[in-house]
């Protein structure tokens, strides 16, 4: 099966504690999932696993049906190479230009002597540009990153990542430092990059459930390191997102994209039935 | 909120206090063993005998002979310390780039390779410790016997032994910076060497330049040294001047040096400027 899979993952940290717990899932090539759950859940562990940054302690990953802990170094480094991750902090050296950091996103697929180039004289910028104009950021293009404010930098983060063009998309709190409507287009972005003909898998940890509505035809809950539940968005109820949050209060954290009650969770129904979803 | 029973109490605070004590009870022996007894510089006489000593240097030499002379061997210090550093920096790069963790790929997860990784980096860093070990002097002794009197063996003594401390600094100051960008790098697949210059100098550039700014002008004082034992330069007139007991002519290359290291202190100042 082409696509990512872990058949029960564990993690323990080394200071000893347990980050997940029998792991298992499965996702499709093209398949968009978003994972939610209260903080501390083992979401950015179970992207870090799946982005091959973190080893499992206990079970496997399958990525395209390789396990790539399995693989020779070149090998693991071409499989990264198909790997983005989107940061919840952008780890982007503030002396980078915009367009540099954007750039980085292919330094897997360029030859070494490209990469150095470009670090004189960008050899994408009219691609860098791109990827920034679908941030609504085409304008920063050559500023450098610490004149950025920090929601600017995560979608530079975004940007890198589209810019890659790589076939799994792993996003961490992509959007926790936007304003609403920036983080609905940053989603929005992240989500046509996966629904583009080449079908990009993507996985994304978000805070926000009504974000995880909205944009993900699949929900992943979790709770202390397990998954809780994982199904399809139609089917996930409210009363199951208000116990998945439970320690955290009574109301559910979101962007405020849109309130969440059931009217319109049915409007949402409706949203992924748009062309190019199933 | 009800007031705390007890005062609360810093853990870390007796572990510092013992630090501290056990700093100064071993640094105690040291200075007995390196006699240091600042106060004989005042016993009976021994101001004086300083005094008449340093009397010599003044007035500094003006004429205009020695001045070009010492024009002449200010370009040649300039011309070794500078070719030194750059062949240092040639040594020192790629060295610096195979020993930091900052770029092992196979420390991630931990992954494949990481035994000959770790063996590598020891390697390295090891080889680095010997080139920098020697001091500079000693390889100038070896090289003037194998090239002859004159800057070439100075600049090739730098190399070695400059070589290796840019190395050592480069190696840890890359370590030090923010290394989650070039973890991020090499997570999406990138080659060390695209992590290195798309992440870790960027994020390095004013300490990597400002160290080795540094070093130039370390090289500037170490071929005074390496002039006493023929390598050419400042130190070489430096050495025919106190032979000849010409305290002024020695006072005027001293003068020389503190302008040298003026300018070095104003060029790191641009250089990080720009950087910033």
């Amino acid at each position: 099966m082409n696509g990512l899979r872990l058949e029960g993952a564990g993690l323990v940290h080394p200071n000893g504690h347990r980050a997940l717990k029998n792991v298992s899932l499965a996702l499709g090539s093209g398949e968009r999932v978003a994972v939610i759950g209260p903080s501390g859940a083992g979401k950015t562990t179970l992207v870090r696993v799946l982005g091959t940054s973190l080893r499992p302690s206990e079970g496997r990953l399958f990525i395209d049906d390789d396990d790539p802990w399995r693989l020779g170094a070149g090998a693991l480094r071409r499989t990264r190479a198909r790997i983005g991750v989107v940061h919840q902090s952008p780890p982007i050296p503030p002396r980078l230009r915009v367009v540099t950091a954007v750039l980085a996103g292919r330094l897997g697929s360029w030859p070494g002597w490209k990469a150095l180039a470009s670090l004189v004289v960008p050899s994408d910028a009219g691609g860098a540009r791109a990827a920034l104009d679908r941030l609504d950021l085409g304008d920063r293009v050559f500023d450098r990153c610490d004149r950025l404010s920090g929601g600017q930098l995560q979608r530079v983060g975004i940007a890198r990542v589209l810019y890659q063009r790589p076939a799994f998309i792993l996003a961490d709190e992509p959007v926790s430092a936007l304003d609403p409507s920036l983080a609905d287009l940053s989603v929005g972005a992240l989500v046509a990059e996966s629904e583009a003909t080449r079908g990009a898998t993507l996985v994304a940890s978000l805070h926000a459930v009504d974000l995880a509505l909205k944009w993900f035809p699949r929900l992943i809950g979790m709770r202390a390191g397990e998954i809780v539940f994982d199904r399809p968005t139609a089917a996930v109820t409210t009363t199951m997102l208000h116990e998945l949050y439970a320690t955290e209060g009574r109301a559910l954290p979101r962007q405020g994209v849109e309130p969440i009650d059931d009217a319109v969770r049915a409007a949402n129904v409706v949203v992924l039935k748009r062309p190019g979803c199933q | 909120m009800a007031p705390l029973p007890v005062p609360l109490r810093d853990p870390a605070a007796r572990r510092r206090a013992t630090a501290a004590l056990v700093a100064l009870l071993l640094l105690w022996p040291l200075l007995v063993l390196a006699e240091f007894k600042p106060w004989q510089l005042f016993a009976g006489g021994n101001l004086q005998v300083m005094a008449s000593f340093l009397a010599g240097f003044l007035p500094p030499a003006t004429a205009p002979d020695f001045l070009a002379l010492l024009w002449k061997a200010t370009l040649e210090t300039l011309a070794i310390a500078t070719a030194g550093i750059a062949l240092a920096f040639v040594v020192a790069v790629p060295l610096a780039a195979m020993a930091t963790r900052a770029l092992a790929v196979s420390r991630i997860g931990p992954g494949p390779g990481r035994a000959t990784g770790a063996a590598i980096r020891t390697a390295t860093r090891a080889l680095l410790t010997v080139l920098r070990a020697i001091p500079e002097v000693v390889w100038a002794l070896v090289f003037v016997r194998a090239l002859g009197l004159g800057p070439g063996a100075g600049v090739l003594a730098l190399a070695v032994t400059y070589g290796g401390m840019l190395g050592k600094v480069y190696t840890e100051i890359l370590e030090s910076g923010d290394t989650r960008s070039a973890r991020a790098l090499l997570e999406a697949g990138s080659p060390r060497l695209g992590a290195l210059f798309y992440a870790l100098v960027p994020s390095t550039a004013q300490e990597l330049a400002s160290y080795t700014v540094y070093r130039w002008e370390c090289a500037v004082r170490a071929s005074v040294v390496m002039g006493f034992v023929g390598a050419g330069g400042l130190g070489q007139l430096m050495d025919q001047s106190m032979k000849m007991l010409n305290g002024g002519e020695a006072s005027t290359i001293l003068l020389t040096f503190l302008a040298l290291v003026i300018v070095a202190d104003a060029l790191s100042a641009v250089i990080r400027r720009v950087l910033a």
